[in-house]
C-alpha cells in the first residue's frame, strides 16, 4: 500500500489558519513529503502535536494523532512508540513547547533515544499569544513582555541536545522546501531520536528573525566539509554563535534505539482475553 | 485468643529490620498461619527508629491491635516506642552486650531475655546474622517449629548459595538452643501450624500483579513512597509478558507516557502518591476529553505538600473526584483490602477501556505496606476477564466512517460510547485533542457540537452506572441500628472491631465502599439506620461529605489523621463512645 502513498494523503481537509506566509506551511509540507517518501502511510503514522501555532499541525495533517497538553508532546510520542514500535512516530511543536515548558522532557527524550523524529518549528517568538519572548528569542529582543529585551541568553537547542547525548541533530529552514524535506527524511530514517530544529519564521510578530535574515545568515553544512559523524566538529559549529547552520550537524551512525536496548518488540495492544499464560507463576512467587 | 500472637522487631534504619521481619512473616505463612504485618516509622524524634510488626493467627487477621507479645529490641528506644503496646508477660529479646543496650531496663512485669545475639551469630559464621539468631529465640518462646524458619531462610538466601542458607539456619538453631537452655519461663505460646498453603504479599504487589493479569503492558512512573513498590514489582516481570516499565523524568512525563501508550492501544498505567497526583492533574482533562482509557493509581500518604511521606492518610479523595480545571469525566475505584488491590486493578482496566475514561485506582499506605496471607486461589488467574470495549477492527470500521470517509473517534452514540480504532488500523486514522472537538476529533467551538460532546461524555458515565454493578462489601449485622461506612484500608480494622463490639453486645452493620465515583446509592441503608458513622483517615471527612451530599443527611464521623492507621480495638472504642455516650460520661 505504501508505494501508492502521496504526500497529499497526509493532508487533512482542514485549511490551516496560520497567517499567510507563516513558516509552518513549509515545515508541514516537508514533514508530509518526508513521511510519504519514507514509505509511511497515515494509518501507520502517529503524529503528536504540542500547543501553540505549531501545535495546530495535527489538525491539518491526516494520520493517527494527538494534540496534547502544552510541553508534554514528547512523552506522549515516546509512549506511543514503545507501545507499538511498528508505528512511525513524529512529534511536532514549537520553541516554547519544546524548549520552555517542555525543556525537561526534551533533555530526557533525547537521552532515551527512542526511534522517532521531533520537528520543532522555531520562530523565536510566542505567536499564538500575540508576540511574547520565547526561549530562543535574542537577548535584546523587545516584546510586550520584554520591553527592554529578555536579559537572558537564548536557549541553544542543538547544543542542549548534543550535551544530552543526542544521536541525530539537524536544523533546517522552512523556506528551503527541498533541503528541509531531505533532512526530515534523514531524521525519520535515523535509528534513534531525530531532532530537526526548523527556522520557521513568524511573519506577524517577529521582525528580527525574518525570511530575509535567515536567507542571508544560513550556511548549509552539506555544502561545507563538515563531517556529521564528528561530534567535536558538530559541537564547534553548534556553539560558535556566529552563523545559522542548517543540515545534519551530527549523526551517530552506531545509534541503537532505546526500544532495542530494552528488548521491546511487538504491539502491546495485542493481549489475550484473560490473564496471560504463565500468570499463575506470579502468584506462586509469593509462597 | 491464645493463638493470636503479636510480634515485632525494632531498631535503627539499616539494622535489617524489614528483611528480618519479612523472613519471620514468610516462616509463619509457610507454616500455614495467617499473617498481617505493619511497619512503624516514627517521625517525632530524630533518628531512624523503624519496626516491622506481625500479627499472626490460624484464623484470618485483618488488622493490627494495641498489643505486643514478643519484641526483638535492637535499641533501647524500640522498647520506649512500644511501651503502650507491651503488657505484663510480654517478652523482650535483646543483646545486653550491644553498646546501645547495656543500660537497658526491662519494664516491670515483662520478661527480658538477654541473649548474646552477636556472639552466637559469629559462632554460626558472621555477626550479620544476629537478627536471625533472634528469630531462633522467638521460635523457642512461641513454641514454633523452627523448620518453618529454615524454609523462609532458604527462600531469602538461596540466590547467595547453600553455604549462606546453612549458616543462617545454624544461627537460628543457636538462638533457639540458647533460649531453651538458659531460660525457663512459662511463656504460654504454642503456635499451631496447619497444612494450608498461603501466599504473602502487600497491596502494591497485588496492584502490580493485577495489572499484569489484566493485560497491562505499559507502566510509566516516577519513584515515590509509598507507590514505588508497584513500579519495582512490575520491573523485570511485565517484560516477561511483552510489556515494559519506563522510569520517567517526572510525573508530568509519566502520565503523558502512559497516555501515549494507551493511545497506541496498550493497556497502560501509572502509579504515584499525592505529590505526583498534583503534577499529573494537568493531564487529567486531556485523558478524559480525548477519551483515552488509562488507569491512574494513587497510593495515598499523609499530605499536604511533602506531609508525612511514610505515614497513612486518606486525604486525596477530593483531588481524585474533583481535581483539574473544567469538568472532567472520570471514575474512582478504591480497593478495601490487599486482595482487593488485585481485583480492583483488573476491574479498573476493564472500566477504563469499556468507557474510554480515566479510572483512578486509589489505595493507601496501609494497604501498600501491609504484607498479608491469602490462599493462592484468591488470585485465580482463570477468573480474570478482559473486556476491551468498542475497539473496531478493519472489517467493522466502515460503519464508523462519516460521509467523507473519515473515522469518528468521538461519535455521539446513544450510550455515549464511541468506536475506538487503534493506530495501525486501515482507514482508522484520526486525531484527537484536548480542545473541544467534533466527532472526528477536530477542534470546534460550535455550540451545538460542544453540547453534544459534553453530553456524550456524561452519557457514557450514566451508561456505566446502569451497566456495571457498583456494589459494596457488607459485614456485621444487617439489621443493626448502627451503620458504619468506610473506604480503603479501614475495612480490615473495622471488620475486627465488629468482633470487639459484638462482645460488648453492640451490633453494627458495616458497609465498606470500594467505588467512590460512581458510588453505590446508600440512601436506603442510611435511612434504615438510627446512626450512620463514616470512618476515614483524614481530618475533614472527605468521604463523609460525599455521603452527606448524596443522601442530604448528616452523618457521624470518626476521623484519624495522626499518620497511623486505625487499630481494631481503638476503632471499636471510638464507635462504642459514639453509640453509648452516657456510659463514657460516667
Amino acid at each position: 500500500m505504501s508505494s501508492d502513498i502521496r504526500f497529499t494523503d497526509f493532508k487533512s481537509d482542514k485549511q490551516p489558519t496560520w497567517c499567510p506566509g507563516c513558516g509552518d506551511f513549509g515545515t508541514m509540507n516537508g514533514m508530509m513529503k518526508a513521511l510519504a517518501e519514507t514509505g509511511n502511510d497515515p494509518d501507520n503514522t502517529f503524529v503528536v502535536a504540542g500547543i501553540g501555532c505549531s501545535g495546530k499541525i495535527g489538525t491539518y495533517m491526516h494520520s493517527y494523532a494527538l494534540h496534547g497538553v502544552h510541553g508534554r508532546a514528547l512523552p506522549v510520542g515516546v509512549g506511543v512508540k514503545l507501545a507499538n514500535p511498528d508505528l512511525e512516530v513524529m512529534v511536532a511543536g514549537g520553541d516554547g513547547d519544546g524548549y520552555s515548558i517542555g525543556a525537561g522532557h526534551f533533555i530526557h527524550a533525547v537521552r532515551r533515544n527512542v526511534d522517532m523524529s521531533y520537528v520543532v518549528m522555531d520562530n523565536r517568538i510566542y505567536g499564538l499569544t500575540k508576540g511574547q519572548a520565547s526561549p530562543t528569542s535574542r537577548e535584546d529582543f523587545e516584546t510586550s513582555t520584554s520591553p527592554e529585551g529578555t536579559h537572558m541568553s537564548p536557549v541553544n537547542p542543538l547544543a542542549l541536545a548534543l550535551a544530552s547525548g543526542a544521536s541525530f541533530v539537524a536544523q533546517t529552514f522552512s523556506s528551503d522546501s527541498q533541503r528541509h524535506t531531505e533532512v526530515v527524511k534523514e531524521a525519520i530514517e535515523h535509528d534513534g531520536f531525530g531532532l530537526v530544529n526548523v527556522y520557521s519564521p513568524c511573519v506577524t510578530f517577529n521582525d528580527v528573525d525574518t525570511y530575509d535574515y535567515f536567507r542571508d545568515a544560513i550556511v548549509d553544512v552539506s555544502e561545507t566539509d563538515h563531517d556529521p559523524n564528528n561530534k567535536d566538529a558538530a559541537r564547534d559549529l553548534i556553539t560558535d554563535g556566529s552563523t545559522e547552520y542548517v543540515g545534519v550537524l551530527y549523526r551517530d551512525e552506531d545509534s541503537v534505539p532505546y526500544e532495542q536496548r530494552e528488548g521491546i518488540e511487538g504491539n502491546m495492544a495485542e493481549i489475550p482475553d484473560g490473564a496471560p499464560e504463565g500468570a499463575m507463576d506470579l502468584v506462586r512467587e509469593f509462597y | 485468643m491464645p493463638d493470636d500472637l503479636n510480634w515485632a522487631i525494632g531498631g535503627e534504619a539499616g539494622d535489617g529490620i524489614d528483611s528480618t521481619g519479612k523472613i519471620f512473616a514468610q516462616a509463619l505463612s509457610r507454616a500455614g498461619r495467617h499473617v498481617y504485618t505493619s511497619k512503624d516509622f516514627a517521625s517525632r524524634i530524630r533518628g531512624g527508629y523503624t519496626a516491622y510488626k506481625i500479627r499472626t493467627s490460624v484464623d484470618r487477621v485483618e488488622s493490627v491491635v494495641d498489643r505486643l507479645d514478643i519484641l526483638i529490641a535492637l535499641t533501647e528506644r524500640t522498647i520506649d516506642e512500644n511501651l503502650d503496646e507491651l503488657h505484663e508477660g510480654s517478652v523482650i529479646i535483646y543483646d545486653g552486650e550491644r553498646t546501645t543496650m547495656q543500660d537497658v531496663e526491662i519494664p516491670e512485669g515483662m520478661i527480658g531475655l538477654d541473649v548474646p545475639l552477636k556472639g552466637l551469630a559469629e559462632d554460626a559464621g558472621g555477626a550479620i546474622m544476629r537478627n536471625v539468631v533472634a528469630l531462633g529465640v522467638a521460635c523457642e518462646i512461641a513454641n514454633f517449629p523452627i523448620e518453618n524458619l529454615d524454609s523462609a531462610l532458604e527462600k531469602r538466601f538461596k540466590d547467595k548459595g547453600q553455604a549462606i542458607v546453612d549458616n543462617n539456619c545454624q544461627a537460628a538453631r543457636l538462638g533457639q538452643e540458647y533460649a531453651a537452655e538458659e531460660f525457663d519461663h512459662e511463656y504460654g505460646y504454642d503456635l499451631e501450624t496447619t497444612d494450608e498453603d498461603y501466599v504473602l504479599l502487600n497491596g502494591d504487589e497485588a496492584i502490580g500483579m493485577g495489572a499484569i493479569a489484566a493485560g497491562c503492558r505499559f507502566y510509566a512512573g516516577y519513584p515515590i513512597t509509598p507507590a514505588t513498590d508497584v513500579m519495582e514489582y512490575l520491573t523485570g516481570r511485565i517484560d516477561q509478558f511483552g510489556g515494559t516499565v519506563v522510569q520517567a523524568e517526572d510525573e508530568l512525563a509519566a502520565i503523558n507516557l502512559a497516555l501515549g501508550a494507551a493511545r497506541a492501544g496498550a493497556r497502560s498505567m501509572t502509579a504515584t502518591s499525592g505529590p505526583g497526583i498534583d503534577l499529573m492533574t494537568e493531564t487529567f482533562g486531556l485523558v478524559a476529553t480525548s477519551e483515552t482509557p488509562l488507569v491512574i493509581c494513587d497510593v495515598m500518604r499523609a499530605g499536604p505538600s511533602t506531609g508525612m511521606p511514610t505515614k497513612q492518610e486518606q486525604g486525596d479523595l477530593n483531588m481524585l473526584v474533583y481535581g483539574g480545571h473544567g469538568e472532567i469525566d472520570r471514575m474512582v475505584v478504591g480497593p478495601t483490602s490487599v486482595s482487593e488491590c488485585y481485583w480492583k486493578t483488573v476491574e479498573a482496566f476493564n472500566l477504563a477501556e469499556k468507557y474510554q475514561i480515566p479510572v483512578f485506582l486509589v489505595s493507601d499506605l496501609s494497604l501498600a505496606v501491609t504484607e498479608q496471607t491469602f490462599p493462592p486461589e484468591t488470585f485465580d488467574m482463570d477468573e480474570v476477564e478482559i473486556e476491551r470495549g468498542n475497539v473496531v477492527d478493519e472489517a467493522e470500521i466502515d460503519s464508523w466512517l462519516d460521509e467523507q470517509g473519515r473515522f469518528q473517534p468521538h461519535f455521539p452514540a446513544a450510550d455515549g460510547i464511541s468506536p475506538r480504532a487503534l493506530p495501525g488500523t486501515t482507514d482508522g486514522a484520526h486525531m484527537t485533542t484536548g480542545l473541544e472537538h467534533d466527532a472526528n476529533g477536530r477542534r470546534t467551538e460550535d455550540e451545538e457540537i460542544r453540547v453534544e460532546q459534553v453530553e456524550k461524555r456524561k452519557q457514557k458515565f450514566e451508561t456505566a452506572k446502569e451497566r456495571e454493578e457498583w456494589d459494596y462489601r457488607e459485614f456485621g449485622d444487617p439489621d443493626a441500628e448502627t451503620l458504619v461506612l468506610s473506604w480503603g484500608s479501614n475495612e480490615g480494622p473495622m471488620r475486627e472491631a465488629l468482633d470487639f463490639l459484638a462482645e460488648d453486645g453492640i451490633d453494627v452493620r458495616f458497609i465498606s465502599v470500594p467505588y467512590l465515583l460512581p458510588r453505590p446509592d446508600l440512601s436506603e441503608e442510611i435511612a434504615a439506620a438510627e446512626t450512620t458513622i463514616v470512618v476515614e483517615c483524614n481530618a475533614n471527612g472527605q468521604f463523609a461529605d460525599l455521603i452527606e451530599h448524596d443522601v442530604l443527611k448528616r452523618v457521624e464521623r470518626i476521623n484519624k489523621f495522626t499518620g497511623v492507621r486505625f487499630k481494631a480495638d481503638e476503632l471499636a472504642d471510638k464507635i462504642r463512645r459514639l453509640v453509648e455516650p452516657q456510659e463514657v460520661a460516667q
